[in-house]
């Protein structure tokens, strides 16, 4: 059923179809629930987004900067991480700017290249490992530890249903039930002050809900697709989820809806994790050496073969 | 003439492509054709988007932009 005279822009799940001005209502309406309905933020933030430039970190920066002009107790800094992927990243990054710049938003970037002397495309070249496995490790070191630095009270992320529905799946295929225990609306179990909290503002609208949320309000930039991710362990459960919710509308949704009544007890049965300090670099590590470390000590060691074997 | 000439852009392969399809067809045609799964993309004419159900014309230009979040 339409919503009213005006072209619909989108059909949703239970048939109703919106157009651009109701859909956006609907869209910031579901977002606004999201935050109070699992207690994202408080009153009093100091808030950090997460900003690559695409569209969801966008969409999650235009709504909750908004937020923070009617809240002025609610403060933004858009916090991006340049990995020094070529051709991908400086693309997103150029778009992050402008947006920021146009909206009068501080903006800090930090570089892989700046904080550990080397960009991802070098890492690379030298380390003979996944791409998305290694890349997660240094962005969410930084951005933790960047976010710390900056006395951000918490981080939002653009991560949406679609990426939730992902991770949970994913987990269950490699039997890594723990890290799902990670999920939810607030991701991480342990409270710490070394770890500030990341919320998902976008965690029950679905890809598709962003995008065209995105396209609505000029958010959405020419399609660039990360060069590592392509044929990655997410992509393959990502289309498969996708075939499913094209022949079983609501399957996504079913995902994350029944995962969030078991979320509770995961966070429960794995709540005793202990959290120590990373001895090479002070930062919160699960081990006795974080895994960023650890990877940076692989580096030095491959780096130092190669010249050997140069000379 | 019961055949409508159709362009397509198809953002995730930055290609253009150009279908003889059926007087009456619909966007959800077009993308079957395609062999694209309508849940990984909106579509949009003239800078408007536009559902599955909607109609095409002869010389239309279409986009067909991938939902998929790029890293």
């Amino acid at each position: 059923m339409n919503c009213c005279n005006e072209k619909p822009v989108i059909g949703l799940l239970d048939g109703n179809k919106l157009c651009k001005n109701h859909f956006t209502e609907y869209f910031d309406g579901k977002v606004f629930k999201t935050i109070s309905k699992f207690d994202l933020i408080g009153k009093q933030e100091n808030l950090g987004v997460a900003l690559s430039g695409g569209k969801d970190s966008l969409t999650v920066l235009s709504i909750l900067n908004r937020l923070s002009k009617q809240n002025p107790k609610i403060k933004i800094t858009a916090i991006a991480i340049d990995e020094g992927i070529r051709s991908y990243r400086d693309k997103t990054l150029e778009k992050a700017r402008a947006f920021c710049e146009e909206n009068k938003i501080k903006l800090d970037i930090f570089s892989y290249k700046n904080e550990f002397g080397l960009t991802l495309d070098e890492m690379l070249k030298i380390l003979d490992v996944k791409p998305c496995t290694i890349c997660g490790i240094f962005r969410r070191y930084l951005l933790n530890k960047k976010s710390r630095e900056l006395k951000l009270t918490k981080i939002a992320t653009g991560h949406n249903l679609d990426d939730e529905c992902q991770s949970i799946i994913m987990n269950q295929m490699r039997n890594s039930i723990d890290a799902s225990a990670r999920l939810g609306p607030k991701a991480g179990m342990i409270q710490d002050n070394k770890f500030v909290q990341r919320i998902k503002p976008l965690y029950l609208c679905t890809e598709k809900e962003t995008t065209t949320y995105a396209f609505i309000n000029g958010l959405l930039d020419e399609f660039n697709e990360c060069p590592n991710a392509v044929q990655s362990f997410r992509a393959h459960v990502r289309d498969i989820l996708n075939s499913m919710e094209q022949k079983f509308p609501g399957t996504k949704y079913s995902i994350v809806n029944s995962f969030l009544q078991i979320l509770p007890l995961l966070k429960q049965k794995f709540k005793n994790g202990s959290i120590k300090l990373c001895e090479k670099c002070n930062e919160p590590s699960a081990n006795n050496v974080c895994n960023a470390c650890v990877y940076l000590e692989k580096l030095k060691i491959k780096i130092v073969s190669m010249n050997l074997n140069v000379t | 003439m019961n055949k409508i000439s159709v362009s397509a852009f198809i953002d995730r392969e930055n290609r253009n492509t150009t279908l003889q399809l059926d007087k009456g067809s619909s966007v959800g045609t077009l993308l079957k054709k395609l062999n694209i799964n309508p849940v990984n993309v909106i579509v949009s004419r003239d800078n408007e988007l536009i559902l599955e159900d909607e109609k095409l014309n002869n010389d239309d230009e279409i986009k067909i932009l991938s939902v998929i979040s790029g890293g």
